[in-house]
């Protein structure tokens, strides 16, 4: 049921998450598009299981889990940085530019 | 069409729309809440799609933990003042669209994907299954026994964050 247009919906998300890491400089918004794609495979993952098993909600489940605790440490590593630089503009975060 | 095909439509259109929001707002708190709107409308295609467990799940982790973590450090550092906004210029704009539509072009294929008749369920068994375990029983069955391992190296996983970002974000051992 729906798998056709859920898998539509989990490419045209995972594009606008490409485009949103790609549009914006704020290392935050930055961090909430690149969730958006985790997201969007999460429903692939969900759609497929519907009838392969639900083997695939599982995986949901650990996406879910590595999201987490990659939002835990990836905002420990802005709030790092913020301090050091008083920002989080991403242009002015060269440092590895020579 | 069926009450449950205008329902899953409405929602995805709207999880699309709000991803769209998302990522054109100036204001980073709006992004945020944009994101949670996304994050809800896909709970419901979940629930839709046989996964009330994990739209729960949704619901709890992503719009409640994972959201409230970035809402929380978007005003500890005081960026969601409105301003000039963080959007790229024409140029990059344009190179985002760009290598979005290539994105999609590439995953066009997607939605035609259908897996080989030999390794699909009948129509049904996941339904049947949540009717004869429960909802959160057909999930956790297999997760506690099949995924006991990786369920385990989750927990190290979660342990390692927590110190990773205590470490982190601490100024000072």
């Amino acid at each position: 049921m729906f798998l056709g247009p859920s898998l539509a919906v989990s490419a045209v998300l995972f594009a606008i998450g490409t485009a949103g890491v790609l549009l914006r400089r704020n290392a935050i918004v930055i961090f909430m598009c690149v969730e958006l794609m985790l997201n969007a495979v999460n429903l692939t993952f969900v759609a497929f299981a519907q009838r392969l098993g639900v083997s695939g909600q599982i995986f949901v489940f650990f996406v879910m889990a590595v999201a987490a605790a990659e939002a835990a440490v990836g905002l420990a590593v802005i709030l790092a940085v913020y301090r050091h630089k008083e920002t989080v503009d991403l242009q002015h975060i060269n440092l590895l530019k020579g | 069409m069926s009450f449950l095909a205008i329902v899953y439509w409405a929602f995805a259109v709207f999880a699309v729309v709000a991803a769209g929001m998302c990522i054109t707002r100036r204001n980073p708190l709006a992004s945020a809440l944009w994101l949670v709107q996304t994050l809800f409308a896909l709970a419901v295609l979940f629930t839709i799609l046989d996964a009330p467990f994990i739209g729960v799940l949704q619901v709890l982790v992503y719009a409640g933990a994972i959201m409230v973590l970035f809402l929380f450090v978007i005003m500890l550092l005081n960026i969601g003042r409105p301003g000039a906004g963080d959007l790229r210029g024409l140029v990059g704009a344009a190179v985002a669209a760009v290598l979005g539509a290539g994105v999609l072009f590439q995953l066009r294929a997607l939605p035609r994907m259908a897996p080989p008749d030999a390794i699909q369920l009948p129509a049904g068994t996941v339904e049947a299954l949540q009717r004869q375990q429960g909802v959160v029983g057909s999930v956790a069955a297999p997760l506690f026994e099949t995924y006991l391992v990786p369920f385990e190296i989750t927990s190290l996983l979660l342990l390692a964050a927590v110190v990773g970002a205590v470490v982190l974000a601490k100024r000072k051992l």
